[in-house]
């Protein structure tokens, strides 16, 4: 499969007037054209750093990011954080259209995609609603279509669903990571959520505490019996999965 | 069976309730009633010398004869007009130096103390020094009016601005939007609703200063009623234009309260 961005060496530190705290320290991977990626680790470790520097948000002090072209300009980045952030002062039409309107890309054909993924996700009789008439479910639907307007090729998810209650969790991360897969996006996800990077994803990279560096990079592969994630989590390999990657976590070197 | 309690517990909340806003009315009235009851009484009585403390007939009175001669309505008009253009002066103003204030950390960061002074310095010891600057004149009055919310406003403006959700900037990053959007997208409608409350204070204080001004430098107005009243020992004129004065404060407090409500709803905050 195709590589579309790789990083390497990538080093980050916080700078205080009372010290440097080390966040990164070398971190390197490939991501490959549709693959989905889990970045799990102990809280604090500079998870979302690293989303933040593949965002271009913030700059790395050392290494490199690249992309099959070169300059990481030309990969397209959807990010989507923690909580919807849909403005209530915006009708959801409004708000999934935010980053069009920010880029000046308000083309009928962007638009007509826009029309295409709220009637897809059925979101379409809900458009002139204010965000808070919409359920949790809705809400990150609305969120993901704000992002995926822009037609990222790269999508970010910063424990996109961290904030919702467990059941909703469930339902929600199984509903938003199938709509990706079928729009043959490429996307990392960053979650504390062991659970939820397996039966997700393709790949599980375990982060150390501060200095974050790589522990290890773990292919997944579960045998489905069909393709929703709760039999994702009845896999026979996915306890096994569980315990290597909860054992790296807790037993650092 | 179980239904009608439940509907009958549910009317006997709904009756507590208004009873309890009926009464809090009625002894809002009363209270008001008997104030100006004794007041009259203590005046008819000797009590307490009319001719410093007045009486509410003898405010009716005065109240007539100025509206008869079409003074009053002069006077009111002239300061109500001062009020309304130091409040939108303040109000853009304050949004203008608040906005700056966001663009530039720096700036802010050493315009702070200044601010800070002037907001706690007692307006009315500007008064004069504006006076000898500008002269007698609705300018000056205006100013004056400005001086009182100016300060105040810009600060709380500011702080609102910063208070925004950092999130939410965030997201604005990173779907590409600079700072400019940012400020339009996230921070201004964002802060809103203080935007709102501050306005509420501030036509208030506007008032203030704009009487403050027009004890000193004006010719029309409330407060140069209030000080030619006290000067030629009209006490009756004096008390007629401060209970005039209630009644603008109040009205004014009102109109900005319906109009932050007319906003909210259309904003849906």
């Amino acid at each position: 499969m195709e590589q579309i961005l790789e990083l390497q060496n990538i080093h980050y530190s916080y700078h205080s007037l009372y010290g440097e705290i080390k966040a990164l320290e070398n971190i390197s991977f490939q991501v490959k054209k549709g693959e989905f990626i889990g970045i799990v680790g102990p809280s604090g470790c500079g998870k979302s750093t690293l989303l933040s520097i593949i965002a271009g948000l913030i700059e790395p002090e050392a290494g490199e990011i690249l992309t099959p072209a070169g300059s990481r300009d030309t990969l397209r980045i959807g990010y989507m954080l923690q909580h919807d952030h849909l403005f209530e002062w915006r009708s959801v039409y409004k708000n999934v259209i935010l980053g069009l309107e920010l880029n000046h890309l308000l083309t009928e054909d962007k638009l007509s995609h826009v029309d295409q993924l709220l009637k897809d996700y059925g979101l379409w009789d809900f458009k002139d609603k204010k965000p808070s008439e919409l359920s949790g479910g809705m809400k990150q639907r609305a969120a993901l279509i704000r992002t995926l307007a822009l037609d990222p090729d790269l999508l970010l998810l910063d424990e996109p669903f961290s904030a919702l209650d467990y059941q909703t969790r469930l339902m929600v991360s199984d509903d938003i990571s199938r709509l990706i897969r079928a729009s043959g996006k490429t996307m990392m996800i960053v979650t504390h959520d062991i659970s939820e990077a397996i039966s997700i994803c393709d790949r599980v990279i375990v982060l150390t505490k501060r200095p974050a560096h790589i522990k290890c990079d773990i292919p997944v592969q579960l045998t489905l019996s069909d393709d929703t994630l709760l039999s994702a989590r009845k896999a026979p390999e996915f306890q096994s999965y569980f315990n290597r990657i909860w054992e790296d976590m807790i037993y650092e070197e | 069976m179980k239904n009608n309690m439940e509907l009958s517990r549910q009317d006997a909340f709904v009756y507590q309730h208004h009873r309890h806003h009926l009464l809090i009315h009625m002894y809002r009235i009363l209270f008001f009633v008997l104030f100006l009851g004794l007041w009259e009484l203590a005046a008819r009585r000797q009590w307490i010398d009319s001719f410093f403390f007045s009486s509410p007939s003898l405010v009716i009175i005065k109240f007539w004869e100025l509206c008869v001669d079409n003074s009053l309505f002069i006077h009111i008009g002239v300061t109500l007009w001062e009020t309304l253009i130091s409040f939108l002066l303040v109000f853009f103003l304050s949004l203008l130096v608040a906005t700056l204030l966001w663009y530039s950390q720096s700036v802010a960061e050493i315009s702070e103390p200044y601010l800070v002074v002037l907001n706690s310095l007692p307006k009315s010891a500007l008064a004069p020094l504006i006076i000898v600057w500008l002269g007698t004149g609705m300018t000056t009055i205006i100013v004056a009016g400005m001086s009182v919310a100016v300060f105040g406003s810009i600060i709380s403006f500011f702080t609102a601005f910063q208070q925004s959700d950092k999130e939410k900037v965030k997201l604005i990053q990173t779907l590409g939007g600079g700072r400019r959007d940012v400020f339009f997208k996230v921070i201004l409608p964002g802060s809103i609703p203080i935007l709102l409350s501050t306005t509420k204070v501030n036509i208030g204080l506007s008032l203030v200063g704009v009487i403050i001004g027009e004890f000193l430098a004006a010719r029309q107005g409330l407060g140069y009623l209030i000080i030619y009243g006290s000067q030629v020992f009209q006490l009756d004129l004096v008390i007629t234009s401060i209970i005039i004065l209630c009644i603008i404060a109040m009205g004014l407090y009102k109109v900005i309260q319906a109009l932050e409500h007319y906003i909210k709803k259309r904003i849906s905050l």
